[in-house]
């Protein structure tokens, strides 16, 4: 049983269509990178998947049940954190503060009545958390936000976003606005919310990270889905031609979507 | 499985990328803890500048006639501190205080109302205005410079229209002039130094205990120490100087009552902590799922109520509401005072201290020229060079911030 599976999504924006009945599916402990070129409706798909502007057609399915998905809220509730491109932290607030931002922790007794924060259990759990995802790059986790390093703030919106205890994360482009070893750590990063037994989506342009970090490769062309490959069988050439529409990829490599390989 | 539940693995710290020792110092006086010890060098600086030249300036009956001068901007300070920290700005402070210190004189005097609901109904129809103001804004996209310059002029005018052809209304002796006009003695003030060191003291030992039995870093005994006897040097030396003179002022306990109270309002609660995310970025805040426009309207409201407040004293202490009450440079000084002090108008970033700060600041600039001597025009241009150094200041550090934010 898959942990989320997406049929038949699609989506128009006016005469555009976006997105054409897509399907898609993740599993635990697994990381697909959603690929394609601009416009090919990754976003559109993601935003659909979180509620944030829910699809025109699409059945979902979480842990072999199906639900419903029509505000940020239900997806919150089903476990699904999505991480957007800019991040939406608050730069005048500690690392502690924006990982909590909107779940503050209260205080027991005649604190949690006057709605006081419990700061020393938020920065406990920060600090256990940013732990167990080996960031060890924040000097302190009362530092500003805005003054953090590109990496260093991903770092703190992938943290902030497993603060719901999520079973689904998606991240879009999480690497696009960053040098070579920051990079690098939140690649890193991505491999432990694999290691934790999380489903993770990540978008991004830049195939090298791509098949650094994926272990499925869902191509998105024109609104629809045009191929699926496993990382570890395909070149990256292949990728690039299926996803510029260049030729068709070589049928050996692709893989149906029940993940074994198609035989045509 | 949880990535709550992992054992906690602390993280190491790392050597930071260095930015520079001095930029470090440069930044934290610009915005950090040390900008509240920048406007207390400031104050310093101004302090002796005027002890020089007249030396009355220093004199307890001097000191204490200024804590009694800034007591109404204080208080209203606070509030405007609240809405800067959204980033927004309340340009009717001033005429609000205006109006409803002259709905209180009204019904006190000419409605027989006694002194407390009175001062109830001012405070109320303060908070009323507020909810308005945050309304206007949050409803229909206004922005909160022309909602409140548009109330500037509309309260003004309600001012006018309460008081009637008369143009003013005295107050009678009673609790409403008392509130300025209470002095406490010094046994009295002792007590009151003593109980809010205590306090003090016993919430800070108490936060390091618990900090340090969660394994987490904390700032140590010694900090704690140094800081009780701080706030014990400060408070004592305010006794013995209002001592010498009438006492301690009721109005200066209620400025700092009313600063500590929002202070603590904005630093630990989840109020303030929606308060600062909304400053900080509304997009932001609104994702995470705070109601923003919730924070807002409260925010206004609370500014407009302590408009009120500050209307109340400034009745108070000048025995009369008259058509300029709340008028010429109370929303300039209030708004002023905390930006002087380190208020970022571009929001997010200040303390409610700023409040007392800075309104000692203004009103130390003011009192001073006034023994002086100096006209009104040389007031007026010195008081408002002050301010563009403040702000620019601010200007300053913000753009540094964006420099280091890298993004
Ligand atoms: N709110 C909208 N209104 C109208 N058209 C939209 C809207 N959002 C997306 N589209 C259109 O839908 C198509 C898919 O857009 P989408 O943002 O999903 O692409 P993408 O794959 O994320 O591209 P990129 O790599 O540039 O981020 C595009 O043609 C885009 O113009
Ligand atoms: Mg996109």
């Amino acid at each position: 049983m898959e942990r989320f599976v997406a049929k038949g999504v699609s989506k128009s924006f006016g005469a555009v269509e976006a997105l054409v009945d897509v399907d898609f599916e993740v599993d635990a402990g697994e990381v697909v990178a959603l690929v394609g070129d601009n416009g090919a409706g990754k976003s559109t798909l993601i935003k659909a998947i979180s509620g944030v502007q829910p699809g025109d057609a699409g059945e979902y399915w979480f842990e072999g049940e199906q639900v419903e998905i029509h505000t940020p809220l239900d997806a919150y509730r089903l476990g699904i954190a999505t991480v957007y491109q800019d991040l939406a932290l608050c730069d005048n607030l500690d690392v502690v503060a924006n990982l909590y931002l909107g779940s503050e922790l209260r205080a027991s007794g005649i604190g949690g009545t006057l709605r006081v924060l419990d700061e020393i259990a938020m920065e406990q759990h920060t600090l256990e958390l940013l732990g167990a995802l080996s960031v060890t790059t924040l000097s302190s986790v009362r530092t500003e936000v805005g003054s953090l390093s590109g990496g260093q703030r991903q770092a703190v919106a992938i943290a902030r976003s497993l603060i719901g205890e999520p079973r689904l994360v998606i991240l879009d482009e999480p690497t696009a606005a960053l040098g070579i070893s920051q990079t690098a750590q939140v690649l890193a990063l991505i491999e432990r919310l694999r290691e934790q037994g999380l489903a993770v989506v990540v978008i991004s342009h830049n195939l090298a990270n791509v098949f650094h970090v994926a272990d499925r490769i869902v191509v998105l062309r024109l609104g629809r889905r045009a191929a699926t490959f496993d990382r570890r069988t395909t070149p990256q050439d292949d990728v690039v031609a299926a996803i510029t529409g260049a030729s068709m990829p070589r049928p050996e490599l692709l893989l149906g979507p029940d993940g074994t390989a198609v035989s045509l | 499985m949880s990535v709550l539940q992992q054992p906690p693995v602390v993280p190491v710290p790392e050597p930071a990328e260095d930015e520079g020792a001095r930029r470090r110092l440069l930044r934290s006086l610009a915005e950090g803890e040390l900008s509240a010890l920048r406007v207390v060098l400031m104050l310093a600086l101004i302090w002796m500048i005027f002890q020089v030249q007249e030396e009355r300036f220093l004199s307890s009956a001097n000191l204490t006639n200024l804590i009694l001068q800034i007591t109404s901007i204080g208080l209203i300070s606070v509030g405007v501190v609240l809405v800067l920290l959204l980033g927004e700005i309340d340009l009717s402070v001033g005429a609000v205080s205006g109006l409803c210190a002259g709905v209180m004189a009204v019904l006190t005097v000419r409605h027989g109302w006694a002194p407390v609901p009175a001062i109830g109904a001012a405070l109320a129809l303060g908070c009323a205005i507020g909810t308005f103001n945050g309304f206007m804004v949050v409803r229909f996209g206004i922005p909160s410079f022309v909602v409140t310059l548009a109330g500037l002029l509309a309260w003004q005018g309600g001012l006018l229209y309460v008081l009637g052809s008369t143009g003013t209304v005295n107050l009678p002796p009673g609790p409403i002039t008392d509130l300025a006009g209470t002095f406490y003695g010094a046994a009295a003030g002792w007590a009151i130094v003593a109980v809010a060191v205590a306090f003090h003291t016993l919430l800070a030992v108490r936060r390091q205990r618990r900090r340090a039995a969660a394994g987490l870093p904390s700032a140590g005994m010694a900090r704690v120490v140094a800081g009780s006897v701080l706030l014990t040097a400060t408070l004592g030396a305010a006794v013995m100087v209002f001592g010498a003179d009438r006492g301690v002022p009721l109005a200066a306990l209620i400025l700092v009552g009313f600063v500590a109270l929002f202070s603590w309002l904005t630093e630990d609660t989840l109020f303030g902590r929606h308060l600062f995310a909304t400053g900080g970025s509304v997009e932001a805040a609104r994702r995470a799922g705070i109601k923003v426009d919730n924070v807002r309207i409260v925010v206004f409201a609370l500014c407009s109520t302590m408009a009120a407040a500050g209307g109340v004293m400034a009745a108070s202490r000048l025995l009369a509401v008259n058509q300029s009450s709340g008028g010429s440079d109370t929303l300039l000084l209030s708004i002023a005072g905390p930006v002087i002090a380190g208020v970022s108008l571009f929001g997010g970033r200040g303390r409610v201290w700023a409040a007392l700060l800075g309104a000692l600041v203004i009103g130390s600039i003011s009192n001073g020229m006034d023994l002086l001597a100096l006209t009104s025009s040389v007031k007026y241009m010195i008081t408002g060079a002050v301010l563009l150094v403040a702000v620019t200041i601010d200007a300053l550090a913000r753009r540094q911030r964006n420099l280091a934010g890298r993004h």
